[in-house]
């Protein structure tokens, strides 16, 4: 809180919550499903001569 | 009482440790996801915090520009949508066709579905006033409906893709597109024509395009392209949304062997993979904490009280949320995914969801008040 803030609850706990929920998420994900960054795949797609694997919400998997 | 000028001066030193620690630790999150799981991810990351910071530091969105073209007929913020799309349009349309083996379009079959699930959507999201891009921009600089209809968006976007196929086996067309330089030229066309109907319907005085529109709509721009070019396909946020929730479910025993969707090879390798490998949770939790960057870095950005709302103005938030998740699935996209990367990867579903979604828009502002989300100071 500063000195500037009127009195009550301010959008600074429903802020601090949601990146606090996303970031307690990427931790538990992380710490169920780590990464391999040896093989990732290259920088950009552009030029990678690789289809996206991506998941889309336009598209529906095979 | 000091002036404005004097006040800021005054407040000056005491921003500088808070601004600066939140630059390093932007950057310093970039740079862990690249060192975790991989560059390209990091560059994600990075894109959707610059989506973030542009979308909450310019003000601009989409659901609030409908907002403003339906009540007070004030396109501003409608045409920089349109220019946004067009200049995306210019540059992707051309490098989908000659790269078709590394990017994709967001092309999507129109169907009965479809159409129901954008003109729900529009409802939705005017209830909430948060589309998809906006829910997380909201939630990131302390929006509390926003931070309510986040989860609820999740949890909605998960159910919606598990009974997909039901929803599409109603009937639905083949995906239909135009692609190259003559989709470049179909796609002004239509987005020239909608501008021309918005000037024609707005009120004198209001027709002209507000500088920060149009700087805002160059930046999204330039960075839906750097989504493109670095993941490989178009901006989007359900699928994300979506799959976070699918995590959650099958991290606490749920058999999803029941939803195609889920069950498929693809979506089960997704929910056993890293979020800090998914291309939409990556950029969806850049706006977020770009959003929050962006409100904490502003002078009492975050400290405005939050509104008194009702109890039916929660549980219609909570209720609108799992509506925005549920029927975005069924649009295959929300405005993000569907309107903004349709059009400007030359999808028709682009086109029917924007007017689909903008009829819905229409009753969704006027459901708003009804359900306590004007709120009181």
């Amino acid at each position: 809180m500063t000195l500037d803030e009127p009195p009550g609850l301010t959008r600074r706990t429903p802020a601090r919550l949601a990146v606090f929920l996303l970031m307690l998420l990427v931790v538990v994900d992380y710490a169920a499903n780590s990464p391999n960054p040896y093989r990732a795949p290259s920088i950009l797609a552009l030029g990678s001569g690789a289809a996206s694997a991506g998941g889309f919400c336009g598209a529906l998997p095979d | 009482m000091p002036s404005a000028a004097e006040h800021a001066v005054i407040l000056a030193p005491r921003l500088w440790p808070r601004r600066s620690a939140l630059v390093v630790v932007a950057v310093l999150a970039i740079l862990a996801v690249m060192i975790l799981s991989g560059i390209r991810y990091g560059l994600l990351l990075a894109v959707g915090l610059g989506f973030g910071l542009v979308l909450e530091g310019l003000r601009f969105g989409f659901a609030g520009p409908w907002r403003a073209m339906i009540l007070r007929r004030e396109p501003s913020g409608l045409y920089a949508q349109l220019i946004a799309i067009g200049l995306v349009a210019i540059v992707a349309l051309p490098l989908i066709a000659s790269r078709s083996g590394e990017l994709v379009g967001a092309q999507a079959p129109v169907g009965f579905a479809m159409v129901g699930g954008a003109f729900v959507f529009g409802v939705a999201m005017q209830i909430v006033l948060g589309c998809g891009s906006g829910t997380l921009v909201n939630a990131g600089s302390g929006n509390p409906v926003a931070v309510l209809a986040l989860p609820f968006f999740a949890i909605g976007s998960f159910a919606g893709a598990y009974h997909l196929f039901w929803w599409t086996d109603l009937g639905a067309l083949p995906p239909i597109g135009v692609a190259g330089w003559s989709g470049v030229a179909a796609t002004l066309l239509g987005l020239g024509a909608v501008a021309a109907i918005l000037y024609r319907v707005a009120v004198r005085g209001q027709r002209s395009l507000q500088r920060r529109h149009l700087v805002a709509a160059v930046i999204v721009a330039a960075l839906a392209l750097a989504n493109l070019v670095v993941a490989g396909q178009p901006w989007g946020v359900v699928y994300g949304l979506g799959l976070w929730a699918a995590k959650g479910a099958a991290a606490f025993g749920a058999d999803l062997s029941g939803s195609p969707f889920w069950a498929a090879r693809e979506s089960a390798e997704r929910i056993g993979a890293s979020l800090l490998t998914d291309v939409t949770s990556l950029t969806n939790i850049g706006i977020v904490l770009g959003a929050f960057v962006v409100a904490s870095w502003r002078n009492g950005g975050l400290s405005a009280r939050i509104p008194v709302l009702p109890l039916r103005a929660w549980i219609a938030t909570a209720v609108a949320g799992l509506l925005l998740g549920y029927s975005s699935r069924l649009a295959f996209g929300c405005n993000v995914g569907a309107f903004f990367s349709g059009i400007s990867t030359g999808s028709l579903h682009g086109w029917v969801w924007f007017g689909a979604a903008f009829a819905g828009s229409a009753i969704g502002i006027k459901l708003r008040p009804i359900l306590g989300l004007e709120a009181r100071s």
